[in-house]
């Protein structure tokens, strides 16, 4: 089952987590890199990428940090999640960020690395 | 989830930018917790003030909303970087005081309240029992839904910001009646202090989903409180306890004992002592400023101490006279900001910062860049005053 939160169209290769993403404590807003050292994608950049991560945790602000991440062109192209949270729903909304929420064996079968494309208008939207 | 007519036109843009902006926030929102409509809602309070944590992006944001949104119901709004009658006693740099002054222009300007606090419930009476809100300060959306009888999601900034705009939120599961806790979080702790709480709010929120049930407990006191919905509301999406010593038996049930503190503990304690002090995250009401100088008489504190306060309650204490003992013990007592993401403690100048607060550890370890000392208030007046 994948539900639609933020229309749109990306292409591009998954960055996973199995970690939550507290994105006002975790995230630099500026280059999009992970620098909270207790997630399995420390040091790495988010952005261009198709984030593909359980869902967001922590300040409402972590709103603010997608869409700084957006102005700054450190976002992610799209964002992937199991569950639906306000902080990114919101902050993916108003960046135009892509979002769609999928189920927890879909969200199992995603591979980091690979190449996919999402595309909220097609009838599958996930390839 | 289903518009109105009124506002999809307002969605395709009919109404202007801003509220276009607006809805298109709560119909993602919307979707996100299986809303079926919008519902109309009597305050929203804000988050996002901070010039540290919202960025040139975000003051530039709200610059150019605040030239044509208003809000259209009671709005609060959250702590920024600093307090303005004390910024001259800090070595901040020019710039973040002018984007700051900015970012405070533009909630004013779109007629928001200049609380400046991350505890609107110390500030004003809760509304009538299961009157809806939206609050995206996470230790106040707790608050509101645990405590205060109210209801709220557990909202983001721009969710908040687009209730107080058109005066609704989505009508999700939390804003409805039978949400009943799927887990029970057994406390095990003997006596424990504000420090224990918010440990255990912190634990709750790794492993709670939307809503838990806390059995073990009685009777916290609101400092407690306090440190419960700051520690929970900083690890996780859950938006709601309850304290309740029934035994469910469908519910999954789960202890928090000395080895799950100890865990956590360690995670967010990382130095033996700190170069200053800070209370007051969640702000400080009333009450613990009545505490704490009860606690500081005849005491003097051997390090820097800032205590932070919403501007309402210091005006409260000030005319009660706690501010006295608190002060002349070398406290700064400072308002309109607090220990998360403040400028005012510079990683450059400050190793390690000694707190009581589970929320300010997490926050001064990851955003601001320091060290943590994390011991409950006896023991920083017993260690930290002569």
């Amino acid at each position: 089952m994948t539900k639609v939160i933020v229309q749109g169209k990306a292409k591009g290769t998954v960055l996973k987590t199995i970690n939550p993403i507290n994105f006002l404590g975790a995230v630099d807003k500026k280059t999009g890199i992970i620098h909270d050292q207790k997630y399995d994608i420390f040091e790495k950049s988010i952005k261009d990428s198709i984030l593909v991560f359980p869902h967001g945790i922590g300040s409402s602000v972590g709103a603010y940090t997608i869409y700084s991440l957006k102005n700054n062109e450190s976002a992610p192209l799209a964002m992937i999640c199991k569950k639906a949270d306000l902080t990114v729903s919101s902050g993916c909304a108003l960046a135009n960020i892509p979002m769609i929420v999928i189920s927890e064996d879909e969200f199992d079968s995603i591979e980091n690395g690979k190449d996919i494309q999402i595309d909220t208008e097609s009838e599958k939207i996930l390839n | 989830m289903e518009l109105t007519k009124d506002e999809q036109a307002a969605l395709n843009g009919d109404k202007g930018e801003a509220l276009q902006t607006a809805y298109r926030i709560l119909l993602a929102t919307g979707e996100a917790t299986n809303a079926e409509k919008l519902i109309p809602i009597k305050w929203a309070h804000l988050s996002g003030v901070n010039y540290n944590t919202i960025g040139d992006s975000g003051e530039e944001f709200l610059r150019k909303l605040s030239e044509d949104a208003k809000v259209t119901i009671k709005s609060t709004v959250n702590p920024m970087g600093f307090d303005f009658d004390h910024v001259s006693e800090y070595n901040l740099d020019e710039e973040f005081i002018e984007k700051q002054r900015s970012i405070r222009d533009s909630y004013i300007k779109m007629g928001v309240e200049p609380t400046f606090s991350c505890t609107p419930y110390d500030i004003y009476d809760l509304p009538e029992k299961d009157t809806q809100v939206s609050f995206a300060e996470s230790n106040a959306a707790i608050f509101a839904n645990s405590l205060g009888g109210i209801r709220t999601n557990k909202e983001s900034a721009f969710s908040a910001l687009a209730s107080a705009i058109t005066g609704k939120s989505p009508y999700s599961d939390l804003r409805k009646d039978g949400n009943e806790a799927q887990m029970t979080i057994r406390m095990k702790l003997e006596n424990p202090n504000e420090l224990d709480f918010g440990l255990l709010g912190f634990f709750a929120g790794k492993v709670g989903d939307t809503s838990v049930r806390i059995s073990g407990v009685s009777e916290p006191d609101r400092r407690s409180c306090k440190a419960l919905c700051g520690g929970m509301g900083t690890s996780g999406t859950c938006a709601k306890f309850q304290f309740s010593d029934e035994d469910t038996s469908s519910s999954e049930k789960v202890d928090f004992g000395k080895e799950e503190m100890n865990k956590i503990f360690d995670e967010l304690n990382t130095s033996e002592k700190g170069d200053l002090i800070t209370l007051g995250s969640p702000q400080l009401g009333l009450e613990e400023l009545s505490d704490l100088s009860k606690m500081l008489k005849g005491k003097s504190f051997r390090k820097q101490c800032m205590i932070f306060c919403s501007r309402a309650v210091q005006h409260q204490a000030r005319s009660l006279k706690y501010t006295d003992e608190i002060e002349r013990a070398g406290c700064d007592i400072l308002s309109d900001c607090c220990t998360c993401l403040t400028p005012l403690i510079d990683p450059n100048e400050t190793d390690s910062v000694t707190t009581n607060s589970v929320k300010g550890a997490y926050y001064l370890k990851n955003s601001t860049g320091v060290d943590v000392n994390l011991k409950p208030l006896s023991k920083i007046i017993e260690e930290d005053t002569q």
